[in-house]
């Protein structure tokens, strides 16, 4: 087989990582492979400062006294911890790395639709995340990263502008991003890759896309009014000044409710490629879980104001928003409950990929139905704006952000980097993020009930509390453990790592059949697609060399 | 799909008149107290107005009228999202005053 000798001879083939080198190849890459990569360095980088301000959080709230840091201090920190995650690290996370360098190869294309403008997408992120460090240097932010007013727009005098302008330039970035993977769905399939036949990570986008464009200009909207009122005291959301202030946390939660699942969705996504891909079977419900990522895309937008149950917002608003996000956890459990049915019968292997996705659904569970917990109106006056919320909510972004991310990482590591992780270390790392996870942020549901609010420095001594405090920040420095492993493993892998196969699973997904690593343009000809999304008949006598591979049909 | 439509002169001028009609009608009606009648009554006819020329600019001078099914769904989505918006903020705001406690 000519194709499979080709892809094995990987030590002397060009590819898209030796094709040239030095700072200008990669700066001025066209290429959506290496914008994936740039992307990956700086998310890895401000994911490791947002890290850093989380232990400084969790080590103040090691004794009960407020004695590592003032409370002025400890407000910057959590903040800025919230800030540089949400902004710079969650939000791009897996469509800019791995949306951006799977996309065009699971739909059979060269690239993205506008290489330029995604190019120009990284350099607006990383511009945003200058002025977010700035905001971080010069004294950072005590508002809290809901950034309420009157405080905010009025009483705070700390770096609220600048942190501001640097959302509002992110926010230019995501958006490019979302039209860019629109267009290319749309427009850059490969012959025979029909809507059906593609994979759901690319549904999955797709409907983030959707979300970054309608909802990432409102989060714009918003700052820039705060900004007016800051810098010009035009009262839009003081009530001394004759304005709202419930009309910011309507407008900014008309954004950051759905952006929870511009994080959400795309990790969904890999939990779908990685549970069909490690089963080898066909996911269950294929149109059920695509449609169920634009149902959340679309019904995310309806729910925003369960964030406001303690706002004064009208009991009669509050009734509908309750309703309507006990309705939105319908598609997020259509998908679970398929996700788990394809598991049965599965011919499952337990790699690393696979024990980030069990991660992930016990975590996603735990974190959706606490969720339901909070949308209802009378249980959230209790629990509004305690630990268990801030539990809640990292079940959600963490538990399910960073374990579809770094499951995801893992999957496709050898397609991206040419090397195999070392897996034992990758179980490892998994193990060490699961346990660390829990320790960290189960305790949090207990105080949150007991009754400890977020975003204080103090808490009374009292010796139960003390020691779930204490588990907490002892689980976090074990997830920061496995967040550092495979950091260090990754990167020993490409100069160290086995030299990966073109399918070394072997799994379904066009993005198998180009190379590892891949070629600049991904495909030497154009691949033709006559099979469905996870046929792995069609895998199998690929592997087997039954019948030509889809490169040699089309010559 | 994007191939470039040739919009008539005569149409044109056409819409360019009714905007030019609809301005005076703004300017008119703005002249009358129509508050007396019905308090937002004013703001309501100002602003019908105005959609109505909105309208007529991004279907026909921004060629939205001749353009691809895709290209409409997103132009329509973007006004949808806009009135869900508005509509589900001022269902917080319209609530507020002067309706009973509900008996939950
Ligand atoms: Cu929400």
């Amino acid at each position: 087989m000519e194709a499979t000798a080709v892809s094995t001879a990987t030590e002397s083939r060009e590819n898209y990582l030796n094709i040239n080198y030095g700072w200008k190849s990669w700066l001025f890459t066209v290429d959506h492979k290496r914008i994936a990569i740039l992307y990956l360095a700086s998310i890895t980088f401000f994911f490791f400062i947002g890290g850093a301000y989380a232990g400084a959080v969790r080590l103040e709230l090691l004794t009960p006294a407020g004695d590592l840091v003032q409370a002025d201090t400890y407000n910057r920190l959590f903040t800025m911890h919230g800030v540089f995650m949400v902004f710079l690290v969650l939000i791009p996370s897996i469509p800019a790395t791995l949306g951006n360098f799977l996309l065009p190869l699971m739909i059979g294309a060269k690239d993205l639709a506008f290489p330029r403008i995604n190019l120009l997408s990284w350099y607006i992120y990383m511009l945003g995340a200058a002025c977010i460090v700035y905001a971080a240097l010069a004294g950072g932010v005590d508002t809290g990263w809901t950034f309420y007013p009157p405080y905010s727009s009025i009483y705070s005098n700390s770096q609220v502008l600048a942190a501001g302008v640097g959302i509002f330039i992110a926010g230019f970035s995501s958006i490019l991003t979302g039209l860019n993977f629109i267009v290319t769905v749309h427009t850059m399939r490969a012959p025979g890759m029909t809507w059906f036949r593609m994979p759901l990570f690319v549904w999955a986008t797709y409907a983030t896309s959707i979300i970054q464009i309608l909802g990432t200009p409102v989060i714009a909207v918003t700052v820039l009014a705060l900004a007016l009122e800051r810098l010009f005291h035009i009262g839009i959301f003081d009530p001394k000044m004759g304005g709202d202030p419930v009309l910011f946390q309507h407008l900014f939660w008309f954004y950051s409710h759905p952006a929870v699942y511009i994080m959400i969705l795309p990790a969904m996504g890999v939990i779908s490629e990685l549970i069909a891909n490690m089963t080898r079977k066909k996911i269950f419900g294929y149109k059920f879980v695509a449609f169920s990522s634009l149902a959340i895309a679309i019904f995310g937008f309806l729910v925003w104001g369960h964030h406001l149950f303690t706002s004064s917002q009208s009991v009669y608003a509050g009734i509908v928003f309750s309703i309507l996000s006990y309705i939105l956890g319908v598609p997020s459990a259509i998908k679970t409950f398929n996700w788990t049915a394809t598991l049965y019968k599965g011919s499952m292997s337990y790699e690393t990929p696979m024990l980030y996705a069990f991660g992930f659904l016990g975590l996603f569970v735990i974190g959706g139905m606490t969720g339901l917990f909070l949308a209802a109106l009378g249980l959230d006056i209790h629990l509004h704006d305690t630990y268990f919320v801030v539990a809640h909510f990292h079940y959600i972004m963490v538990g399910g952000v960073l374990m579809g991310y770094l499951g995801g990482l893992h999957y496709w590591w050898p397609k991206i980097s040419g090397k195999m992780y070392p897996e034992f270390w990758g179980r490892l790392s998994a193990l060490f993020v699961f346990v660390g996870f829990n320790l960290t942020f189960f305790p949090q549901f207990l105080l949150g009930y007991m009754g400890m609010p977020r975003r204080y420095h103090a808490y009374p001594d009292d010796t139960l509390w003390q020691v779930l405090n204490v588990m907490s920040t002892a689980g976090a420095s074990v997830l920061g453990v496995g967040y550092i492993l495979p950091m260090l493993y990754f990167a020993w892998s490409m100069k160290y790592g086995k030299t990966a196969s073109a399918n070394p699973w072997p799994a379904s997904g066009l993005e198998w059949q180009a190379a590892s690593p891949p070629t600049t343009f991904n495909f030497d000809t154009t691949p033709v697609v006559t099979w469905e999304a996870y046929d792995f008949n069609h895998v199998k006598e690929l592997k087997e060399g039954n019948s030509a591979s889809p490169q040699e049909q089309t010559v | 799909m994007s191939q470039e439509h040739i919009v008539s002169v005569r149409v044109y001028v056409l819409i360019f008149l009714a905007l030019m009609v609809l301005t005076a009608a703004t300017v008119i009606t703005a002249k009358y107290d129509l508050t007396v009648i019905w308090g937002p009554l004013n703001a309501i006819v100002a602003l019908t107005i105005a959609v109505i020329k909105a309208t007529l600019v991004v279907l026909y001078f921004m060629h939205v009228r001749y353009s691809s099914k895709l290209t409409q769904v997103v132009v329509f989505s973007g006004v949808l999202w806009l009135i869900i918006m508005v509509a589900f903020t001022m269902m917080d705001y319209l609530t507020r005053h002067g309706w009973p406690e509900p008996n939950l």
